[in-house]
């Protein structure tokens, strides 16, 4: 025996190294056909791991004081040695965390992974995604500009459309009657240390579960049916490790070529990413003209503004974006289709789709409008076309005329 | 892919829609060239001179002047007036209270001034100053109505006065005339801010060109960092049929 | 498998040499995203700036008097040693740690009998070698000075008791080690002194 078999050994009888090893590399087997929508998953895992990075190195400098914040960002950007690339990389990050989710959501979509078994995995994925978006919004406040204050400020008063405890509710949240140093503080807490906690444990868990039951794949067949009679492993299968850790590493050279386009050639985004008005510092006093969360929340943002107000509260557009997240989770019984992958649907789950793309893309698109009558129709349409896709989805997904699926995985 | 291509049409197209309704004054075009030192060490010389009296540029140190190829020796004898060591930041005598008193606001710290109103804004506002007897300055500005900030280079620029037009039932400014020249010429005037604004540029970000250099270097190298991947992926998925 | 992947050999050497490129290449990617995160922790401009060389006016320090001045956080000495003061510094030695200043607690330039660039003027950095309390000021020459009728001027640490002359050179038997730090200095003119930074050339 080698020293390192002996190593190995002496850890083995301590703690599952190399078991864990097989079960979750070596030994997992995923579909081999696997496509260009399934670079997502670890697309995300790797931007999480950068956004924690940098969120570390970042929080050595940073100062979470109304007085001192925005000039903290700028001391980050300029006085500390290569602060501005961790910023930037930071920032951009965020944004990208998005892109990637987006499309791994979408990719869920497509080929039915939401479907049973991986309705677990369905449901702790929305809750990353939940805690995502509470991660982004509690961070976008930091930089303390005028944009993450008003922004801030706009959605935490959506609080306060609450019925009968709004008010209070919405104090508790700030901690003060604006949005202030108090609000900036816990913001700070929960956006360096508690909400990281809650992502990091739902990644793991939503990891658990899909190496369970095993990974779907664009045909939506289960490789599991067709196992080799003597080794049981899925005919179709191949070890994660080297055949998709091989893949996924130029994946992730092209992500990092696009993620550093971005942050060395246009960190803001044409504005998109980093807003002009957050270079200007937060003034309790004065609201910027034009007011737009960033694009990655305009499509709620957008539904909420859709709904007319009743009795003068706002609280039917805060339920409406409310239920437009909370109805991602009962997406996998809602859908009663006999295929799970979208190449064997028929054609009503495929416009069904489409149209749910166009409506979301439009919602984001309205939401960083300023709101006129026309655009308010539009995003209306849109509101009801996003919610029809999946209350309407037990009916059409059962009439629908699918293909039939094939024995095995194709191309 | 297709929906992908729709999808970033609609994000390029949507600054467009967004900022079209909200800029209704044209904005002429900055000459900025952050690779031009001479234009920017003149705009940093007209930056001390001229808005340093008034306005902070609290993130920026003094010292960091060396990126645009001056000596710490020609910034102490050139741009320090008050004492300040070329460590310390481009703070400004007025207080905040005293700058509300007399302009009305506190006149913002222009560190980052380029970043949220853009280069072409302040070369056109920089531009658009003209007498208005009826404000306590005796200036008003085409860009930025009922400002509260002086014309402070008149000197250069001299006097310029408003020329009105019909529209509908309002009159509004259709041009500014030269009523009284000032020490430079028009044109000059235009260069003379236009370095100015290159500085505003380059101040708002100092480490801007470092970063683009450094992102050529990046992408170079992740592009190597591809051929070989990709040649190893090829390599392990012969083995799958 | 088909037959046509039982005829194609696995070429192991090739996928050895592929990964160990990747792996190298992939190690340069890692340390430089580690370089710049490391070198992020390094003094920052504003550290760097509040650590610049200070000027100071010393034509204002009567003779045996002693100025103190900040010095990247920390306390810089500058005593104008009279005739006196200077004739006692040779008459201890015996009874200090290191009188010829042999370990490497001042610049080239000061390491001579008086330790300074010139002779009245101690610069010496006011932390005690010890633990980095900051000693006190005794610089009075004998009973004045409440440290007994042979001191010779000098400076007492109140943490432990640790003692130094009149160029801030150690006692035996006492807790600090080694005598006490002379920063880098220069003389721009006769009255201004620069502390922080070697006189060019030196």
């Amino acid at each position: 025996m080698s020293a390192l078999q002996k190593m190995m050994g002496w850890i083995d009888d301590r703690f599952p190294l190399t078991a864990t090893y097989k079960a979750h590399l070596s030994e997992y087997y995923a579909p081999k056909n696997f496509n260009f929508w399934y670079f997502f998953g670890s697309l995300a895992l790797l931007v999480l791991v950068l956004q924690i990075v940098t969120g570390i190195f970042l929080t050595m400098s940073y100062k979470p004081d109304a007085e001192l914040a925005f000039a903290s960002v700028e001391y980050i950007m300029r006085d500390v040695d290569w602060g501005w690339l961790i910023r930037y990389m930071h920032s951009t990050g965020a944004s990208m965390f998005f892109v990637v989710v987006y499309l791994h959501m979408f990719r869920g979509l497509m080929y039915g992974s939401y479907r049973k078994p991986r309705e677990l995995i369905w449901i702790f994925g929305v809750l990353i995604y939940l805690a995502l978006m509470a991660e982004a919004f509690l961070g976008y406040l930091l930089p303390w500009g005028q944009m993450s204050f008003w922004g801030a400020q706009v959605i935490v008063n959506l609080f306060a459309a609450v019925p009968f405890i709004g008010e209070d509710l919405s104090i508790w949240i700030r901690g003060d009657y604006v949005i202030s140093d108090a609000t900036l503080n816990r913001f700070f807490a929960f956006h360096v240390i508690a909400l990281p906690l809650v992502l990091i444990a739902l990644v793991a868990v939503h990891l658990v579960a899909l190496h369970e039951v095993g990974s779907n794949n664009p045909d939506g067949i289960e490789i599991k049916k067709k196992k080799d009679p003597v080794t049981h492993i899925p005919l179709d299968g191949i070890p994660f490790h080297p055949y998709y850790t091989v893949k996924d590493i130029v994946g992730v050279i092209v992500f990092l070529m696009v993620f550093s386009a971005i942050v060395f050639f246009a960190p803001e985004m044409g504005g998109y990413f980093l807003e002009a008005n957050n270079f200007v510092p937060a003034d309790s006093l004065k609201t910027p003209a034009h007011i737009a969360p960033l694009w990655y929340f305009t499509p709620f943002y957008a539904i909420l503004r859709a709904v007319p107000p009743l009795f003068g509260s706002q609280f039917p557009g805060v339920v409406a974006m409310g239920l437009s997240i909370v109805v991602l989770f009962f997406l996998p019984w809602l859908d009663r289709g006999k295929v799970k992958s979208i190449r064997y649907r028929g054609p009503i789950y495929k416009i069904m789709l489409a149209l749910f793309l166009v409506s979301f893309i439009g919602l984001g698109y309205l939401g960083l409008l300023p709101s006129t009558p026309v655009a308010t129709i539009f995003a209306q349409v849109f509101s009801v076309i996003y919610f029809l896709f999946f209350l309407l989805m037990p009916w059409y997904t059962s009439i629908d005329k699918t293909k039939p699926e094939p024995e095995r995985v194709t191309g | 892919m297709k929906r992908l291509k729709n999808f970033l049409f609609l994000l390029a197209a949507a600054p467009v829609v967004a900022f079209a309704s909200g800029a209704s004054i044209h904005l002429d075009k900055a000459p900025v060239n952050l690779s031009d030192q001479d234009s920017l060490q003149r705009g940093a010389r007209m930056f001390v001179n001229y808005c340093l009296n008034c306005h902070s540029a609290g993130s920026m140190r003094y010292s960091r002047l060396q990126d645009l190829g001056l000596t710490e020796d020609q910034i102490k004898e050139n741009l320090l007036f008050a004492g300040e060591k070329p460590g310390e930041t481009m703070k400004v005598g007025m207080t905040k209270a005293d700058g509300k008193a007399w302009f009305g606001a506190t006149p913002p710290d222009l560190s980052v001034i380029a970043r949220s109103r853009g280069a072409d804004w302040l070369y056109t506002y920089l531009r658009s100053f003209y007498r208005d007897d009826t404000r306590t300055t005796g200036w008003n500005n085409v860009v930025f109505d009922k400002v509260g900030m002086p014309h402070v280079m008149w000197d250069l620029q001299g006097e310029m006065v408003p020329h009105y037009r019909k529209e509908g039932e309002h009159e509004v400014i259709d041009r500014l005339e030269l009523a009284k020249p000032g020490s430079v010429t028009l044109a000059e005037y235009d260069a003379k801010v236009g370095d100015l604004v290159n500085y505003l540029v380059w101040m708002g970000e100092p480490a801007q060109v470092q970063r683009k250099q450094l992102g050529v270097i990046v992408l170079i190298f992740l592009a190597v960092f591809f051929v070989v991947a990709y040649y190893l992926k090829k390599e392990f998925w012969k083995d799958i049929h | 498998m088909s037959q046509e992947a039982e005829g194609q050999k696995v070429d192991a050497n090739k996928r050895k040499f592929l990964i160990a490129a990747t792996s190298a290449v992939g190690g340069v990617a890692a340390v430089g995203v580690a370089v710049p995160l490391v070198m992020s922790m390094l003094p920052s401009a504003r550290a760097k700036a509040a650590g610049a060389p200070v000027e100071v006016d010393i034509s204002k320090i009567e003779p045996g008097m002693l100025l103190t001045v900040e010095w990247r956080g920390k306390p810089v000495w500058v005593v104008n040693r009279t005739k006196e003061m200077l004739a006692q510094l040779g008459k201890h030695d015996d009874k200090l740690a290191d009188a010829m200043s042999e370990q490497p607690q001042q610049p080239d330039y000061c390491k001579n009998a008086t330790r300074s660039i010139k002779p009245e003027y101690l610069v010496a950095v006011g932390i005690c070698t010890h633990l980095g309390c900051s000693p006190s000021e005794k610089l009075k020459l004998g009973g004045d000075s409440g440290m007994g009728s042979d001191w010779p001027g000098g400076f007492f640490c109140p943490c432990h008791g640790s003692t130094f002359d009149l160029a801030a050179r150690v006692y035996k038997g006492v807790p600090a080690p080694t005598n006490l730090v002379i920063p880098p200095h220069q003389y721009l003119s006769d009255a201004r002194l620069l502390i922080g930074v070697d006189a060019k050339g030196a």
